[in-house]
């Protein structure tokens, strides 16, 4: 099966250009700060991997740079935006232009995987006309088109995280955020969804920021690439493909504790990152 | 609390618990020690309590101004107010018939024993009209929507919140206090005077049909009687206290459940409390409308 002909989401944007940008964010809640002034940037195309133990705010981040929840400091500004300022009307636009995958999939239990994946545009006021097929067409690009009738709750684990990332993809946003894509799930199952992110990033070009506490799904987006025109995942990089680059990013304590590239990480001797390592 | 944060993750990360040592963990704070904290005084905890009441008031104040406040710009979601009052409305008019008949048949048991000690049994009728008109139909409906409503609308919406379903709508573009909020509050709106309205009729017709088989009075005798003892302040009163009931029942719904924290056992307790603090306000407010009812009454109507 070909790869569906969805349009890149990235056109307007330019090559090395910071998309995502956090300045000294903080973040807490009654038990204390969580982020204690965290900056980092992504630039366009590039995957960053949020690393870090449970509860190092890798979530946190990824609601913050989706205007889902404001910082008690700091700067965060994406697509040219600054989300960290912005109103909640404002942000409801915003919004728009990013996708968003849950840990759990986070998919309306009482509606069909066909009107999960068409909710953003129904909303946006379209015919049926339209939304059908570009909701067959994300389906057919997770592979779910026969599901289309079915409610979330007859949905596996990892069929339920593919039909969230189809949901994310239905309007071609530029950036989108993965919330532990492979959190609870099978071996199997987890390559399944990383080979989609692949595929989402070679393919279209997305700028995504991955969170997990699983290295080596960071490894795999790093050391991996689709090839459209052989339809394979391969360890080469297919000539004449623009490559898009994978950093890692390790929380600790609140702060940025390693940022850097795959050979990066793997050469360094700290032993808070060979634990991650192991 | 602090102790707990920084122990926790030490046992779970290296299989074994030692009080005396805090190892290297994710929230491990370097320098800082694990303290017991002070016993809170008497004071602090009512200041705590009384800044937490403050705070949900507002909140919950916010949320149903909010509510409304959506209805005067797009979207509106006309379906899904539909699809509410539908299930408010339509689900709710099984247990308000059904009361309806039987409170009204067991007031004139009531009321006509009495009347029956004086001869007056014909007054039965001006008596049951009045009090379910005015009272018993708007209370009572309140009441039972509130039980099934307002708790099914907070055990929906904190469902949606613990699963991140409120987050994803949010993700999308979506704002939940129009899709979520607004439709059921302006559906109970809608449906609640509707309900009143119909469990009055229906309270009537049982009261009728008890006066026929235990006062022996003529059917159209008390028909008759029962609707001319109604004013215009009567219906007025028993039609704004239903208005308002349903506002009610519905914000705390929604307020609960979006409240919702602490899972699944949370949304067990916002069900809990949405029906306990629906009933109570409905209950409460039922006495400053009829005295703010009768008062307009003599001095408008």
């Amino acid at each position: 099966m070909d790869p569906s002909p969805i349009p890149s989401p990235v056109s307007s944007l330019t090559d090395g250009e910071p998309v995502i940008e956090f300045s000294d964010v903080h973040i807490g809640f009654t038990d204390g700060d969580i982020l204690r002034g965290v900056s980092f940037s992504a630039q366009s195309r590039e995957t960053l991997v949020l690393l870090g133990e449970t509860g190092t705010g890798k979530t946190l981040t990824l609601k913050m740079a989706a205007g889902l929840l404001c910082p008690d400091r700091g700067q965060i500004d994406v697509l040219g935006n600054r989300v960290s300022s912005m109103r909640e009307h404002d942000l409801l636009a915003f919004r728009r232009k990013v996708g968003f995958v849950f840990q759990e999939g986070a998919l309306f239990d009482s509606l069909t995987v066909g009107d999960n994946v068409a909710y953003r545009l129904t909303e946006d006021g379209l015919s049926q006309d339209e939304i059908v097929p570009r909701v067959e067409e994300v389906l057919r690009f997770v592979e779910l088109e026969h599901t289309m009738d079915l409610l979330p709750s007859e949905l596996s684990g990892g069929m339920r995280r593919r039909v969230s990332i189809a949901r994310a993809l239905v309007n071609h946003p530029p950036i989108v955020l993965y919330d532990s894509p492979t959190a609870g799930l099978d071996p199997i199952t987890s390559q399944t969804i990383i080979t989609l992110i692949l595929r989402l990033r070679d393919v279209y070009g997305v700028t995504s920021l991955l969170a997990t506490h699983r290295l080596q799904d960071g490894f795999a987006l790093a050391n991996f690439r689709f090839d459209p025109k052989s339809r394979r995942v391969s360890r080469e990089s297919p000539s004449g493909t623009n490559l898009a680059p994978t950093r890692f990013l390790v929380l600790r304590d609140g702060r940025v504790y390693f940022e850097g590239s795959p050979d990066e990480i793997l050469a360094s001797k700290d032993p808070y990152l060979q634990r991650f390592l192991i | 609390m602090r102790l707990t944060l920084l122990v926790s993750p030490v046992t779970l990360f290296l299989g074994a618990y030692d009080e005396n040592q805090v190892a290297e963990t994710p929230l491990q704070v370097s320098h800082q020690h694990a303290v017991a904290p002070d016993t809170p005084s008497v004071v602090d905890v009512l200041q705590d309590i009384a800044k937490q009441t403050v705070l949900k008031i507002q909140d919950y104040s916010k949320l149903s101004f909010r509510a409304l406040a959506n209805l005067s710009v797009r979207p509106r979601y006309v379906q899904d107010i539909l699809d509410q009052m539908d299930d408010i409305g339509v689900g709710s008019l099984p247990i308000v018939l059904l009361s309806g008949f039987f409170i009204g048949a067991v007031m004139v048991l009531q009321t006509g024993s009495q009347f029956e000690r004086f001869g007056q049994t014909s007054l039965t009728g001006d008596v049951v009209s009045l009090a379910l008109v005015r009272e018993l139909g708007p209370s009572i409906t309140g009441l039972l929507v509130a039980g099934r409503c307002s708790s099914g609308i907070a055990s929906e919406l904190g469902s949606m919140l613990v699963t991140e379903q409120v987050d994803a709508m949010r993700a999308m573009g979506t704002d939940p206090s129009r899709k979520l909020v607004t439709p059921r509050v302006v559906a109970s709106l809608m449906t609640v005077p509707l309900l009143t309205t119909i469990s009055v009729f229906v309270g009537l017709l049982g009261g009728m049909v008890s006066s026929v088989f235990s006062l022996r009075l003529n059917a159209f005798t008390f028909w008759q009687r029962a609707v001319a003892a109604l004013e215009f302040s009567d219906l007025m009163q028993g039609f704004s206290k239903s208005i308002i009931f349903g506002f009610i029942l519905a914000t705390v719904g929604c307020y609960q459940g979006l409240s919702v924290r602490g899972g699944t056992q949370g949304v067990g307790r916002a069900t809990t409390q949405a029906v306990v603090v629906s009933s109570i306000l409905i209950i409460v407010s039922d006495t400053f409308l009829t005295k703010l009812a009768l008062y307009l009454a003599e001095k408008v109507f």
